[in-house]
């Protein structure tokens, strides 16, 4: 059985990966000083921790069910889909809230347009 | 399961619980309220991830339904929370 002893390898080194992964995104998001720098951390979990941690999953059960299982790939595909629009909602949030708040924060680039009548101020 | 898979498992659920344990006080200290979405966004991917290795652990692929399941209720949470903070309203 040294196919299975070298499949539990690899799954253990992709899992110690992740898992040290999403310790530095963690440890990112509690002491970076400000908001738009904490953004960053998560970003570090969302993608190559999950990547490793479904590469692990997919091996393991290709190797215990002796066909490919590649169905774990959906939760790959919905996160790359899913984190950038949560990330640039929140970068949004953050900016509105901070301006209204009176940050002093870089103008809008759209500002020329938002001041066309028809938008709202 | 070898010996060296079982210890993976436990280090590394344990490295989710101590992040999930930073994203914890995060959410809780968080000077202002778009920190704390941050956080409940990052403590919702650490769970689906946990739950991907549970599924490893309990070598059951039911978990993975849950998982996906997490993801996607994460991101409608985290979005409707965002919508709410820029607007004041979640649905316009």
């Amino acid at each position: 059985m040294t196919a299975n002893l070298w499949a539990e390898v690899v799954i253990a080194a992709l899992l110690l990966l992740s898992g040290g992964l999403v310790l530095l995104a963690a440890m990112g998001l509690w002491r970076l000083p400000d908001f738009f720098a904490r953004m960053h951390a998560p970003a570090l979990a969302s993608t190559l921790a999950a990547w490793s941690v479904t590469l692990a999953f997919i091996v393991y059960f290709s190797v215990r069910e002796g066909s490919l299982a590649l169905h774990a790939w959906l939760i790959i595909i919905v996160l790359a889909i899913t984190a950038p629009v949560t990330a640039m909602v929140l970068a949004r949030v953050g900016l509105f809230r901070q301006r209204r708040a009176g940050v002093a924060l870089p103008p809008p680039l759209s500002s020329p347009l938002s001041r066309s009548p028809d938008r709202r101020p | 399961m070898s010996p060296i898979l079982a210890v993976a498992i436990s280090v590394t659920l344990m490295l989710y619980a101590i992040a999930m344990v930073f994203g914890l006080m995060r959410l809780v200290r968080g000077p202002s309220a778009q920190d704390r979405v941050l956080a409940l966004d990052f403590m919702y991917v650490v769970g689906m991830l946990v739950m991907l290795v549970l599924a490893i652990r309990f070598e059951s692929s039911m978990y993975f339904e849950g998982a996906l399941l997490m993801v996607l209720f994460g991101f409608v949470g985290s979005v409707a929370m965002a919508k709410f903070l820029l607007r004041g309203e979640a649905i316009e």
